[in-house]
Parts: structure tokens; C-alpha cells; sequence
């Protein structure tokens, strides 16, 4: 099951989230594990096994230090697993290894960066193509909703993925309380810039600020998740706080951060990553073994903490939810 | 100075370059075995060794022109030395793709070289280090004389192929990349253009 609900946890169950948090024992064993394949090229096949856990200190929160802003949820997480019974990728990972360019290109400069976001008061401006536009104000807009939590795969155009458990409210229901007009063919989001708050955005490496979409009938899919948390806790700066997408069919550079806008307009939106590069990102961005990357193969894929690369999955896995939604279209010519 | 002391001179400065040269591998060693790589470390290992190889590869590349213009010949002894360690490190870079990133899938391996445009450079460039580590020698300098000289300025090409091979590979982020190809292609010019050369014919 896609959504997990809290109920599922038997209480007698509950492990500290700091027995799961270690994850760095994955080296050792696959340097350990790369000698001994070497020799017996089938030992490796065994490499799904579940990470070991150990005790770790929970970490201290510190004022202005992006990773502590929120700590995760005292749960089971060992227990928690995908719908293709996946597990989880450690929290550690989860907020430390980011692609976030606002913060910096570096995949640990978001955690090391993001704390100079400052999340309340947070305003999303809904505008376009929609019944009543206005700007909410971030707790307003989510109160008339419950959250949820789902576990999804996260697939980054780069060829590594992760398993992350989000909480947040679907887009559908968000989508429908906007009522946008008959006009409205595609919704598009916007990130904050704001280079004060965002040091990565003093350079241009993309044109700021960010800017993703989706057509309509994807947002309205029922796995499309406007997320606040991650872990059972509030997303950190890094993954996007105070709100953010996560559509987990397609490359995640579609699920955007830190969102204040959402418009709803007629004519397809210009993504930053087409714009930026036009030949290797393509609006849909739909996950798909089948079409390479133009500098490197879509084929396969690293989930963090494994040592072998698996065979990346149509849809992310997610075929069954999305593939009727492109009934017809060349998935070659609209990457 | 006298012989010995001059000798005594080389043998430390070159233990030193080894330290120095060897550092970076021991650390990354050391970071793997506890941990201390991030979320992805072989993609870590990748680009830390090619890193070290790019840098390793301009320094050697700069030896002649330094050792020119501040009139010091004798530095050249501790380019063969630079340029073997630029080898050592591109060859851990090779092999960290080949043995952790693909762990010999040898069809992928093969797809990669042959599809992708900065594999294929980067490949090249790999070959072409091989080749000049492998004639290296005194033994190889001694049989081709001239003929060295000539085959050795290929490590201008392999300087220029690793680079187009990080520029190649990053998404967005051009900064690096940029200011190695930028240097190196500045080494390259400076050895063309030549200030040095006071007589027509005189080796450079």
C-alpha cells in the first residue's frame, strides 16, 4: 500500500529513530563485498539484504543549523517500507544529500546552506487561470486539509533514486478547492527567489526562479503530493520547506522546492530545466529506462546505500497509477 | 652545493612530492572505510580521483614553462614523477567506474564508451596517459630521442580531452571545468608561443 496509516505500527514495535539513522556501514561491507565478488561473481546478488542498524546519538538541535530544524518522527521507520517493499533510504541521506542550486550545486551545500531560508511567515499566491485568485497565507491555505503519508520512490534525473516517506496533501484535493477555470489546461509552480535568503541564486546557473508544471490531468493524479514533511517531522530547508511537490513518476527535478506560487494557465509553462537545456529535460520528464539521457543512460539507476545498480522502472514504478495518462503520446519525442 | 648535497636536495624534494602526491588517495581510503563520503560515495570516489587526476595532469603540464622561466632545469626531473601520479589517479578514476559504478558489466561499459560523447573523450584521454606512462622511461626516452619529445606533447591532447571530459559530464555547474580547460589551454599556449627560446632550433 501506497499510504501507510499510523495505525499500521504496532506500538510494541517502536524502535528510536536513531537505531536507523546509521547507514555509513554500507562501505565496508561493499569494499568487503567487492573483494569477495571479485572471487565469487554470484555473492553479490544478496546486496537487498536490509542495512544494519546501530545506535547513534541523537543528533543536537542547533539554532541555525538546517538538518536540525526538524527531527524525525520517534517511530518504527525500519518497518516502514515501499509498496514494492523497498526500504527506506536513512534519514541522514534523505536531508543530507540534496540537489537544491539555490543553496548550492553541491549535493551537501543545501544542509550545509539552507538555513538562511526562513520559512513563517510563508505566503503561496494562487493566480491565473482560477475561480477566486489571492495569496494565502502557507497555514491557512493547508488547514482545510488532512495530511498523509506516503512512501514514494524519488528518482533523480542523474540515475540515483531514494525511498523517502513524505507527508503531505494531495495536489487533486488542493486543485479542486481552487476551482480553476475550464481555461486551465496546466498548473505551474514557482519557487522563492529571493538571493538574500538564497545564496545559490547570486549566480545564474539556472534562470531564477525555479519554475516547474504539470498538465492538469497529472496534477490531478492521486499520487501527486503537495508535501510539508518528511520523517514524520517538517520538511527541512533543504528538501523544499515549507512546501513543496513531489510527483514521483517523473525525473525529480519536477518536484519542486520551496513553492510560493501556483498558477493555473492555458498554454504549457516553461520549466527551468527545458529552458536551460532544452535537448536533455523535456516538460514531462517522465521516468523511462527507454530514452537515455542525451550524456548518459536512463537504463539503470543507484539507490543510495546499494552497491549494485538496478534496472530503472517505467513510471518509476508507477505505471499502473500513470500510463493511461499518456495513451498515445510519443514518450521519445516528449521526454 | 656540492654533488651529494644537491642530491640529497632531489631525494627529499621528491619524497615530499610522493607524500604529497599520495595524500589525497590515502584520505579517500581512510573517508570510504569510515564512512565519511556522503550518501553516494562511489559517485564521491569518481569524482574526487578524477579531480585529482585533472589537477595532477595541469601541474605536470606547467613544469616547463616554470622551470623556464625562473631557470631551473633541473625541475624537470619531477615532472615524469607529476605526470605518472596524474596517471596513477586517472587510472583509480577508470577503475572505480569500471569496477564500483558498473562492476564489469562489460555491455554497459562498451555502450558507454562507444554513446556517450564525454566517456568517450574522457577514454581517450585515459589511453593516451597509458601510453605515455608506458614509454616514460629512460629506456624509452634513450630509443626514441627526438621522436619522444614529439610523442610526448600528446599530453597536451589528454590535458584537453580530461578537461572537455569534466566539462562535458557536469549538468549545470560549468565553474570548474572551465577554469582547468582554461589553464591548461594557457599552459598550451605559453609552451607554443615560447618566450624562452633564445636560439632558432633550441629545445623547449
Amino acid at each position: 500500500m501506497l499510504i501507510r496509516r499510523p495505525d499500521d505500527v504496532r506500538s510494541s514495535e517502536i524502535t528510536p529513530y536513531r537505531v536507523y539513522m546509521n547507514r555509513r556501514h554500507f562501505i565496508g561491507r561493499s569494499a568487503k563485498a567487492a573483494a569477495a565478488a571479485a572471487l565469487v561473481p554470484g555473492l553479490l546478488s544478496a546486496c537487498d539484504e536490509p542495512q544494519r542498524m546501530e545506535a547513534r546519538p541523537a543528533p543536537e538541535p542547533g539554532i541555525g543549523s538546517a538538518r536540525m530544524s526538524s527531527i524525525p518522527q520517534e517511530k518504527d521507520w525500519k518497518s516502514v517500507r515501499s509498496e514494492l517493499d523497498e526500504s527506506l533510504t536513512p534519514y541522514e541521506d534523505v536531508t543530507g544529500y540534496n540537489n537544491f542550486y539555490e543553496f548550492g550545486t553541491g549535493k551537501e551545500d543545501p544542509a550545509r546552506n539552507a538555513h538562511t531560508l526562513v520559512t513563517r511567515p510563508w505566503t503561496v499566491e494562487v493566480t491565473g487561470e482560477v475561480a477566486r485568485p489571492a495569496i494565502y497565507d502557507l497555514d491557512d491555505f493547508l488547514a482545510p486539509h488532512t495530511a498523509e503519508d506516503r512512501v514514494y520512490r524519488l528518482r533523480c534525473v542523474e540515475a540515483w533514486s531514494m525511498v523517502i516517506p513524505w507527508t503531505g496533501i494531495p495536489l487533486a484535493d488542493v486543485i479542486r478547492r481552487l476551482e480553476p477555470t475550464s481555461k486551465a489546461r496546466f498548473v505551474e509552480f514557482t519557487t522563492l527567489k529571493d538571493p538574500e535568503q538564497m545564496p545559490g541564486q547570486r549566480r545564474r546557473v539556472l534562470d531564477w526562479p525555479y519554475v516547474e508544471g504539470l498538465r492538469l490531468d497529472e496534477a490531478l493524479n492521486p499520487l501527486t503530493l503537495l508535501a510539508t514533511g518528511v520523517y514524520g517531522a517538517d520538511l527541512p530547508n533543504q528538501n523544499g520547506a515549507p512546501l513543496r511537490l513531489v510527483v514521483p513518476w517523473k525525473y525529480g527535478f519536477k518536484s519542486i522546492k520551496s513553492i510560493v506560487k501556483i498558477r493555473f494557465t492555458e498554454e504549457m509553462p516553461a520549466t527551468s530545466w527545458a529552458v536551460s537545456a532544452p535537448r536533455e529535460y523535456g516538460f514531462y520528464a517522465n521516468v523511462n529506462p527507454e530514452v537515455d539521457h542525451p550524456r548518459w543512460s536512463q537504463a539503470r539507476e543507484r539507490r543510495l546505500g546499494e552497491f549494485r545498480r538496478r534496472p530503472t522502472l517505467a513510471f518509476n514504478g508507477y505505471g499502473e497509477q500513470v500510463a493511461d495518462l499518456y495513451a498515445g503520446l510519443d514518450l521519445r519525442r516528449w521526454f | 652545493m656540492s654533488v651529494s648535497d644537491a642530491r640529497r636536495r632531489r631525494i627529499a624534494v621528491k619524497s615530499a612530492m610522493w607524500v604529497a602526491c599520495l595524500a589525497p588517495a590515502l584520505s579517500l581510503g581512510v573517508a570510504a572505510l569510515t564512512g565519511g563520503l556522503g550518501a553516494n560515495p562511489i559517485e564521491e570516489i569518481t569524482h574526487r580521483t578524477g579531480w585529482w587526476a585533472l589537477l595532477l595532469l595541469t601541474v605536470t603540464l606547467a613544469i616547463t614553462p616554470l622551470r623556464r622561466l625562473a631557470g631551473k632545469p633541473g625541475w624537470v626531473r619531477y615532472r615524469r614523477l607529476l605526470g605518472l601520479f596524474a596517471f596513477f589517479y586517472a587510472t583509480l578514476h577508470f577503475l572505480t567506474y569500471l569496477v564500483l559504478d558498473q562492476f564489469f558489466g562489460w555491455s554497459y561499459i562498451v555502450e558507454d564508451i562507444a554513446k556517450r560523447p564525454f566517456i568517450t573523450v574522457g577514454f581517450a584521454a585515459w589511453l593516451i596517459l597509458l601510453f605515455l606512462a608506458v614509454t616514460s622511461t629512460t629506456g624509452w626516452i634513450r630509443r626514441l630521442r627526438k621522436n619522444w619529445q614529439r610523442l610526448h606533447r600528446l599530453v597536451y591532447v589528454a590535458g584537453l580531452a580530461a578537461g572537455v571530459h569534466f566539462l562535458w559530464k557536469v549538468k549545470a555547474d560549468t565553474r570548474e571545468p572551465v577554469v582547468f580547460l582554461v589553464l591548461i589551454a594557457a599552459l598550451l599556449l605559453l609552451r607554443l608561443w615560447a618566450p624562452w627560446k633564445r636560439r632558432e632550433g633550441q629545445a623547449v
